[in-house]
């Protein structure tokens, strides 16, 4: 399918331009001059046990340098956990409410070429799905749309927030970047918590996997983070979707991009997300070569250690033993319950008014098993550690 | 190797020892000069008496920098006029914040030097504050225009040494500006160790004027911050942990 692709690097009508940031220049620029290869054992070793690591420490941490000290890097990483978390982990789930979309990504089940059945619930629906959530004993929702303006708008998305605010006491966002006085909106209708995916840092490889759609404009969706706070928004979450391109740069963009992030506003609370790709509906050539679980367990430790304040949340694209055995040593937050299609958690939605799922997942457990298991390792699940102020 | 100088307000310093003005004599300011290679000079402007005799500023060689201090306000507005005689008087666009309102300890205010540091900032000071290690009030002050950020280690005066160490550590690791330890350190060996950590020179004063030898332990503060950079630079070797056992991996479960 030929289609025009326009500059990437261009902001299209309407989209807000920080024009006092630097922060994407600076990671892009900390990226590219990011050179793996040149670590050493010593360096790996001398960021393990240093107080507060620099992101040269990250760079060690994240290098294939690093892989033979992934134990000590586990032992390290728990104790920094720790010390900020004690044994807590945090619960939660997604719901998606809608999955049209208007982008062209070729590695995403939602783009706007796969013909999957599409469906965006309205209020109602919403509502019984949420309270099955909440009946779960969940608290903490993170609501999440396709990325379509048009059929799920702000005032859509807000609807939903208030509604979250009924069942819910912790309600984040995954949805399409937006500009800073909609985001204000969102925080007003009672979300708090932004994450956006970047996918990947690389520009160029950007370019080849965003054919079209908003999500296109590549500066737009690197500054969603500094806009959402600037909304208002008291925390938010950085990911690469790894695997799409170079891991570790990505890995290391995500990095330094939360600590640019932080360092600009300190009061702003930090998560992280460690998505690898998963196989989708009707594309199966992309296979996630390079990112195994050893290379996205370093990943996830590198960010553990780098930022031992922030908030790291692992997907069920992981299989049960693999989150069992993470939030032992860095995860601090976990779903369960989990359905990427739309419409699925209330018994109450027909089947011809539900849509298909963004992507397949690994670990189909329930609230109650994903919590025993918790307790079983000697962890506390918690529901909320929060207040909507 | 490269040149590793201290850079405060666009000017460059080859020398990381800064003379403080407390206890303030001939001897002293030759020994700074000489035996530990000050570069910059504080001076309390209420001290720079210059139409009489005994004026301190003619002590001081010309190629040293001086850097007036504020001394004697109590507020941020008695800080700005103190700046602007000391620019009147010829001692250039450098200033050090001192604000006081409590003599017993000589503790600085930190909110009124936030407030001293912006108005200096605007009026094209180098503006370097004085304060008490405290992360909010440091990027606030970064904020304000300051051009160093000048945490004590213990009161002035009492050679205390680095009480304040964790705090200090803190200001190193998240303000982008020059860190500089000021008051409170004794003796070269706190001085080094202040350096190790990251702090970008040593503000120290009384612990050279009340030393049995001024020239030998001007020239022992210059080898001890000398020292404690280079540690710095070349990154501080690992400290073995031990108890720390491997005997049930966290990384067993990887396929």
């Amino acid at each position: 399918m030929e289609e025009k692709r326009t500059n990437h690097m261009e902001y299209m009508e309407g989209m807000e331009i920080l024009e006092d940031s630097t922060i994407m220049d600076q990671v892009i620029e900390k990226m590219k001059a990011y050179d793996y290869h040149k670590y050493t054992g010593a360096d790996v070793r001398r960021a393990l046990y240093r107080d507060n690591r620099t992101p040269e420490d990250f760079a060690a941490l994240l290098s294939p340098a690093a892989e033979p000290f992934l134990e000590e890097m586990a032992q390290m990483a728990q104790k920094e956990t720790r010390k900020h978390f004690g044994n807590s982990v945090y619960m939660f789930t997604p719901i998606y409410i809608a999955n049209y979309c208007e982008n062209y990504c070729i590695y995403c089940g939602f783009n706007c070429h796969n013909k999957i059945r599409r469906a965006k619930l309205n209020e109602d629906e919403i509502r019984k799905e949420m309270k099955a959530i909440a009946e779960t004993g969940l608290e903490e929702i993170l609501i999440l749309t396709g990325e379509s303006r048009k059929m799920s708008d702000v005032n859509y998305i807000g609807e939903a927030c208030k509604i979250a605010r009924e069942y819910f006491k912790m309600v984040g966002l995954e949805v399409y970047p937006m500009n800073s006085d909609e985001y204000a909106y969102l925080h007003e209708c009672g979300a708090d918590y932004v994450t956006v995916f970047q996918e990947t840092y690389d520009s160029d490889k950007y370019e080849t996997l965003h054919l079209a759609g908003h999500k296109r404009v590549f500066p737009y969706r690197i500054n969603a983070q500094e806009r959402a706070l600037r909304g208002g928004m008291r925390g938010v979450g950085f990911a690469a979707l790894l695997g799409l391109a170079d891991f570790r740069k990505d890995a290391f963009a995500t990095g330094i991009h939360a600590y640019l992030i932080q360092r600009k506003y300190p009061y702003a609370e930090i998560a992280f997300s460690c998505p690898r790709l998963r196989p989708i509906i009707n594309n199966d050539k992309i296979n996630p070569k390079d990112v195994h679980e050893r290379e996205l367990l370093q990943v996830i430790m590198a960010y553990r250690l780098f930022m031992p304040f922030a908030g790291i949340t692992i997907s069920t694209r992981e299989c049960e033993r693999f989150r069992n055995h993470v939030t032992q040593i860095a995860a601090t937050k976990i779903s369960s319950s989990v359905s990427t299609g739309i419409g699925s958690h209330s018994d109450e939605i027909d089947a011809e008014d539900q849509g298909d799922s963004q992507f397949e997942i690994a670990d189909n457990r329930t609230y109650d098993e994903v919590y025993a298991a918790l307790v079983d390792g000697g962890m506390q699940p918690v529901n909320n550690d929060y207040v909507y102020v | 190797m490269e040149k590793d100088t201290l850079v405060i307000g666009g000017h460059e310093f080859s020398s990381r020892f800064i003379l403080g003005s407390g206890k303030y004599n001939l001897d002293l300011i030759k020994a700074a000069v000489e035996y530990a290679g000050a570069e910059i000079i504080t001076l309390a402007v209420r001290r720079a008496n210059t139409n009489g005799t005994g004026n301190i500023l003619d002590y001081i060689p010309k190629n040293v920098t001086l850097l007036p201090n504020t001394s004697g306000a109590r507020t941020a507005e008695e800080a700005v006029r103190i700046a602007r005689l000391a620019r009147e008087v010829g001692c250039g666009d450098f200033v050090k914040i001192e604000i006081m309102r409590d003599t017993k300890y000589l503790l600085p205010d930190n909110q009124e030097t936030i407030r001293a540091t912006e108005m200096l900032a605007k009026e094209g000071f180098i503006v370097m504050p004085y304060m008490y290690p405290d992360l909010n009030v440091a990027r606030d002050l970064q904020n304000a225009g300051a051009a160093a950020v000048m945490p004590l280690a213990a009161p002035i005066g009492t050679n205390k040494g680095l009480c304040t160490k964790e705090f200090i550590k803190i200001l190193v690791a998240e303000i982008d500006l020059p860190i500089i330890v000021d008051a409170g350190i004794g003796a070269p060996s706190q001085a080094c160790e202040a350096m190790e950590l990251g702090a970008a020179a040593i503000m120290a004063n009384t612990a050279i004027a009340t030393a049995g030898d001024i020239p030998k332990m001007a020239g022992a503060f210059k080898k001890a911050i000398e020292a404690g950079r280079e540690a710095y630079l070349s990154g501080l070797g690992r400290i073995l942990e031990h108890g720390a056992s491997a005997s049930s991996p966290l990384t067993g479960f990887l396929e």
